[in-house]
């Protein structure tokens, strides 16, 4: 009897980031299932739903345990670095951080890597809400065009790259290209879900209501297709990131994941690490941020 | 206004729909007039093809067979003059209350002033003041139904269409309503079609009760209600009451247990 609005990913969780990169909205088969419902696993569903609504203690307690895992996980890390594992220590790590940090080395990286991303991101997002849009408003778009986003999504953007290279030179233009693709694949698919979501009772209010179809397009598609839209575009963001190391192949100057490639010539464990480190907090950032939007924008939706 | 007095005359309605190997006939030969600023209700078993009769005039549905008129003028597509009431509400949940009246009023092009002015009026007139600028998740089931009833009355519709609108509430809440909804129209008279499977609903509301029977959906029975009974409480209690429920109710009931010989049933018209 609901509009059945993606379940809104409940909050502060560390496990959102790859609960959202996991989940896959594949058209047919979630078809009719929310696309954010999946995501980090309905196993746990329940108490992760009124997570967000719980006493300031219980989520104090959440949050310190959050904090209990990750030192005890450093921890870790030390013990196996000690033990004689190929790792560096976490001092080592901090200390080239430092020098990194410094030199401007690792701005100039991170700079250059959220370019990149962002571009490609806002390129390939901008480029799905329309397309996912107009498939599931006529049918004939979604029929023509289906075949080719299947068929891409299977494709690892990695895969691409050196088809884009000979095409398009050893600029910025491949790596961007294939993070827009990544970004645009993965929106394409929950926008599209979320027009054929729309409940069609409210669109029959809007009509009787006297709403034309580019009314209801405007101020009933959007507005009930806007959840979808927010998974899609945080799922698109991780694909786009993780694309980034892929793209920064490409003969790149510059970049985490040129840094990384780099170090890796030289055995520069550290500096592996400070780069990855740092892709995985700036990853856990922009999706924090598109996940406050997701919560301002889609507060209005009905949680178990 | 031409040939016909009535505000809304199905003539002869048949709606077939499609499944695959066989077709399924939701409505059979369907006729009725119901007149301006009657109450009408119409109840029946599910699968009786109410729902779709009353989509048919939303001009939701075509009919497969015969017309559908509304001031002598057949349907085609939805209109401002008919105002729907869906079962599940159908509130947009993006929307607060306030806006979600004013939903109408805009896509008819009312000016803002006057559109705040109606939504007020009408918020007021379902008692929902105090969560205009709610949203409907914030809201019961009944109080989600009157925001829809508000909304459906703010266009100023001379017809509503009712698909049981208060099928989805508790028996308490829903008597409420009922009385709310009759008070509302005694005061701001419009022609209602009111689809419902509860006898009770159909009895106290209506001037006429229209018993439709199932497979295929088609008018099996018509009972008047005096138009000039109080519906109130003493009304509910009452024997004139009681003896229309037992009528409209053994009709419901009757069909049921005679689906298979359902062709001598006669195909009333008024």
């Amino acid at each position: 009897m609901d509009p059945t609005p993606p379940q809104k990913e409940p909050p502060m969780s560390v496990l959102d980031k790859q609960g959202a990169d996991r989940q896959d909205p594949v058209p047919d088969k979630t078809r009719g299932e929310p696309a954010g419902a999946g995501s980090t696993g309905s196993d746990e569903g329940g108490p992760k739903n009124t997570r967000g609504r719980q006493p300031a203690g219980r989520r104090g307690l959440f949050l310190a345990l959050n904090g209990v895992s990750v030192l005890l996980g450093i921890g870790l890390w030390w013990v196996l670095a000690d033990a004689g594992f190929t790792l560096p220590t976490p001092p080592q790590v901090v200390s080239r951080a430092g020098t990194l940090i410094s030199n401007g080395t690792l701005a100039g990286d991170i700079r250059a890597s959220l370019t990149r991303v962002l571009i490609g991101f806002a390129l390939g997002t901008a480029a799905a809400v329309p397309v996912g849009f107009l498939m599931g408003w006529y049918d004939i778009l979604r029929g023509l065009i289906e075949p080719w986003i299947q068929f891409f999504r299977t494709i690892p953007p990695l895969a691409i790259i050196p088809l884009a290279v000979v095409i398009m030179g050893i600029d910025e233009t491949p790596k961007i290209f294939v993070i827009f693709l990544a970004a645009f694949l993965a929106c394409v698919v929950a926008t599209y879900q979320g027009v054929v979501n729309v409940d069609r009772t409210l669109i029959n209010a809007a009509r009787v209501l006297g709403a034309k179809d580019l009314t209801i397009f405007a101020r009933v598609v959007v507005p009930a297709s806007t959840p979808f839209i927010l998974v899609g575009m945080r799922v698109g963001l991780g694909s786009a990131w993780a694309t980034l190391v892929a793209a920064e192949l490409i003969a790149a100057q510059k970049g985490l994941g040129y840094r990384i490639q780099n170090a890796q010539l030289y055995y520069d464990l550290p500096t592996i690490f400070v780069g990855l480190i740092t892709i995985g907090i700036l990853g856990l950032l922009m999706d924090r941020a598109l996940l406050l939007a997701e919560r301002r924008l889609t507060g209005w939706q009905e949680r178990r | 206004m031409t040939t016909t007095t009535a505000k809304i005359s199905v003539q002869g309605v048949t709606k077939t729909f499609d499944l695959g190997r066989e077709t399924f006939t939701a409505l059979d030969n369907v006729s009725l007039d119901i007149a301006d600023h009657e109450f009408v209700t119409v109840v029946g078993p599910s699968g009786c093809g109410k729902s779709t009769l009353m989509n048919i005039l939303a001009g939701l549905e075509t009919p497969t067979s015969g017309r559908a008129l509304v001031d002598g003028a057949p349907v085609s597509g939805p209109g401002p003059e008919r105002g729907v009431i869906f079962q599940q509400y159908a509130l947009f949940p993006w929307l607060t209350v306030r806006q979600n009246v004013e939903f109408g009023l805009r896509t008819t092009g009312v000016p803002k002033r006057e559109r705040r002015s109606k939504a007020e009026y009408f918020i007021e007139l379902v008692g929902l003041e105090r969560f205009a600028d709610a949203l409907p998740k914030t809201l019961s089931g009944g109080m989600r139904q009157r925001c829809a009833i508000a909304r459906a009355y703010a266009v100023d519709p001379s017809i509503l269409l009712m698909d049981e609108p208060f099928g989805a509430l508790d028996a308490l809440t829903r008597v409420k309503l009922q009385e709310q909804l009759l008070h509302t129209w005694s005061r701001d008279k419009r022609t209602v079609l009111f689809i419902t499977h509860d006898v009770d609903e159909a009895v106290f509301l209506a001037n006429r009760v229209i018993v439709m029977a199932a497979r295929p959906g088609r008018v099996y029975d018509v009972i008047d209600v005096d138009p000039a009974t109080e519906r109130n409480e003493d009304f509910r209690l009452s024997a004139q009451f009681a003896d229309l429920r037992n009528r409209v109710w053994h009709s419901v009931y009757h069909q049921e247990g005679r689906t298979a010989v359902a062709s001598v049933s006669p195909s009333a018209s008024s």
